[in-house]
């Protein structure tokens, strides 16, 4: 006991190679800062001095800082804090590589298609009109329409699934089979998707269908995997304490599922929901296939195809044109619908956010 | 309205694996049963048998008998919903149902059951289970919060408010108190006192203190030997077990020398 004691001692006031002491050197706060001027500074010089561009500038810059701030902190704070600071480094780095294309793209898309927004755009269709003139409406309706009858569709079906795979499968050889099968058709190629509606419709209709439910059922090959995937990790994350404690006032299992299970996972289904709906609003060749294109406003899904707003960038795009201004008319459209289209799915996530934590149980403190 | 328990035989599985084995007692009605022993020797899975929650995890089966009232709990035209609306029962860990209010929670059980009673009649109901379970005073102004916003020991308090407005003939209590602070547990321990002239109370515990204070008999679980299922050393009133128990292995175990 009394050596314990005297090697506490000596710990505490002598300095032991083993027990470095709390207090160390710091790179001041501005150093990262400081470090960054000085590498854009020096290499914009050695850019300058051999006539590189602006990318090499950037990049050359990027790797003297990413060299010096280490080297600097190493020096002064130690291994681990440099290490530290070269990983951070590296962490904004790929966070800004995997922002470029996002804000490339919306920075295209609004300088291109803000232009085509007008009172005409929003209000009118493309019935009797020859290049230049007339509206997206009817293809916002039809997006709308067709998406609205998939999620119809699809979400029933994938909370009923995800229920039975968790509250009744518990891992029996149905519910193997039937995760498995799921996850093949999260794998079906959407054109796959379009092509099933269509030899759906082809057996029913006759040749070469045109209609707009079979677009929503082809969107809804797509969009039950995702919601069975979200609905089911939801309701996994259902602590089963509230389940038993549901059993124990005497509810019945049904019950339960529906009064208790659903909705303390509400806030995480309807985000998961609005998600795969946000994720199939832009699918353009299974509506190609089969709800075709259309001219003019179709409001009546079971009768004669819908254009959407995929189809109608896809069609814009590539078709040709009696006259060259026709030609940059039907371009600017099929941008100001790829931003009526951004917008919608946009709005569609931040719903989903909103949605969510209105349905998410509350503390109260 | 309270009712006496007769287990008899009683052995417990999960899957294969046999957990307790050869359990015999009487849980006599308007008293309160306490079960010791040391972790994993199958004292919550016995209780939890004894409202037919033990099988709602999967592959959980029971053989030999448990008998309420004359009526033979494991028959297979029991329904076993039934059996838990006349047993309730209380878990280790607070409950609350996160979506529901204070008032919403105490009326789970009629809720969720869609029994439709009118507002004067779930006012008073509240307030009696409240009172009952000593949480009206804490929340009576704020009934409408939602239930996870009390601290632990109020929402233990909620959960047996829960339990108590079914109005069953039983009740079961799995560690009540064992996430709970000192005051929160003398509370909860002068409720089952006073819930005891209504209702058959059974209570699993940790604490030897605790089953000395609550309890008019108490059952020691132990296991026969590392490995081996657990079972049931000794029941008796909890005075002679405290003070002339019958087994050895009690008195070691009671008394701090082993467990």
């Amino acid at each position: 006991m009394a050596d314990l004691d005297d090697k506490t001692l000596t710990t505490a006031t002598t300095a032991d190679p083993d027990r470095p002491p709390l207090t160390r050197p710091q790179l001041p706060a501005a150093a990262p800062y400081i470090t960054a001027a000085i590498s854009w500074g020096l290499s914009g010089a050695i850019a300058l001095g051999l006539g590189w561009g602006i990318a090499g500038w950037i990049v050359v810059g990027w790797a003297i800082f990413l060299v010096a701030l280490p080297a600097w902190s190493r020096a002064l704070e130690g291994g681990r804090k440099a290490v530290d600071r070269m990983v951070t480094i590296l962490v904004w780095t790929t966070f800004a590589i995997a922002m470029m294309p996002l804000v490339a793209v919306s920075w295209t898309v609004i300088e291109r298609g803000a232009p085509a927004f007008s009172v005409e755009f929003f209000t009118s269709d493309q019935s009797g009109v020859i290049g230049i003139g007339g509206g997206v409406l009817h293809a916002i309706i039809g997006t709308a329409i067709i998406t609205l009858v998939a999620t119809l569709i699809s979400v029933p079906i994938g909370i009923m699934a995800a229920v039975y795979l968790v509250e009744y499968g518990k891992n029996n050889r149905m519910s193997r089979i039937l995760t498995f099968l799921v996850d093949v058709m999260t794998g079906i190629p959407s054109i796959v998707a379009g092509l099933f509606a269509l030899a759906l419709f082809t057996l029913l209709l006759g040749p070469l269908p045109r209609l707009a439910v079979g677009g929503s059922i082809a969107l809804s090959v797509l969009m039950i995997p995702i919601v069975v995937r979200s609905t089911e990790e939801m309701l996994k994350l259902v602590p089963d304490e509230l389940r038993e404690g549901a059993y124990a006032l005497g509810v019945p299992k049904w019950r339960t599922i529906t009064k208790v299970v659903i909705p303390t996972a509400l806030g995480g289904i309807v985000t998961g929901a609005t998600l795969a709906v946000a994720r199939v609003a832009g699918e353009t060749a299974p509506l190609l296939l089969i709800a075709g294109t259309l001219r003019s406003i179709n409001t009546n899904p079971f009768d004669g195809g819908m254009q959407t707003l995929p189809v109608l960038i896809f069609s814009e795009a590539t078709k040709g044109a009696a006259r060259p201004e026709y030609v940059v008319a039907q371009l600017e459209r099929a941008w100001g619908s790829a931003l009526v289209l951004i917008i919608i799915v946009m709005g569609l996530n931040l719903l989903a956010r909103v949605v969510g934590a209105y349905f998410s149980p509350k503390t109260g403190r | 309205m309270a009712k006496s328990i007769d287990v008899s035989d009683l052995n417990i599985y999960y899957g294969d694996f046999l957990a307790v084995e050869g359990v015999n007692m009487t849980v006599k009605a308007r008293s309160v049963t306490a079960f010791i022993g040391p972790s994993g020797c199958g004292k919550s899975t016995v209780l939890r048998s004894l409202n037919r929650m033990h099988e709602v995890i999967p592959g959980a089966r029971v053989e030999g008998k448990v008998v309420v009232d004359g009526q033979s709990l494991y028959d297979p035209s029991v329904d076993p919903v039934a059996v838990r609306r006349q047993i309730g029962m209380v878990f280790q860990r607070p409950n609350p149902f996160p979506t529901m209010s204070i008032y919403d929670n105490v009326l789970a059980g009629k809720k969720l059951n869609a029994k439709r009673m009118s507002k004067s009649d779930a006012d008073a109901l509240v307030e009696k289970s409240l009172r009952g379970a000593n949480l009206w005073n804490e929340v009576k102004d704020r009934l409408g919060k939602p239930g996870m916003g009390l601290s632990g020991g109020q929402q233990q308090r909620l959960c047996i408010a829960r339990a108590i407005a079914v109005e069953p003939d039983v009740l079961l209590m799995d560690e009540p108190c064992s996430a709970l602070d000192p005051i929160s547990t003398s509370a909860i321990e002068d409720l089952i006192h006073e819930l005891k002239s209504d209702y058959t109370i059974v209570i699993v515990t940790h604490n030897m203190q605790q089953a000395a204070r609550v309890s008019d008999e108490t059952g020691f679980f132990n296991l026969k030997a590392t490995g081996q299922p657990g079972r049931l050393v000794e029941f008796n009133p909890t005075k002679k077990m405290f003070t002339n128990p019958e087994n050895e292995a009690t008195e070691s175990y009671i008394s701090g020398r082993f467990g």
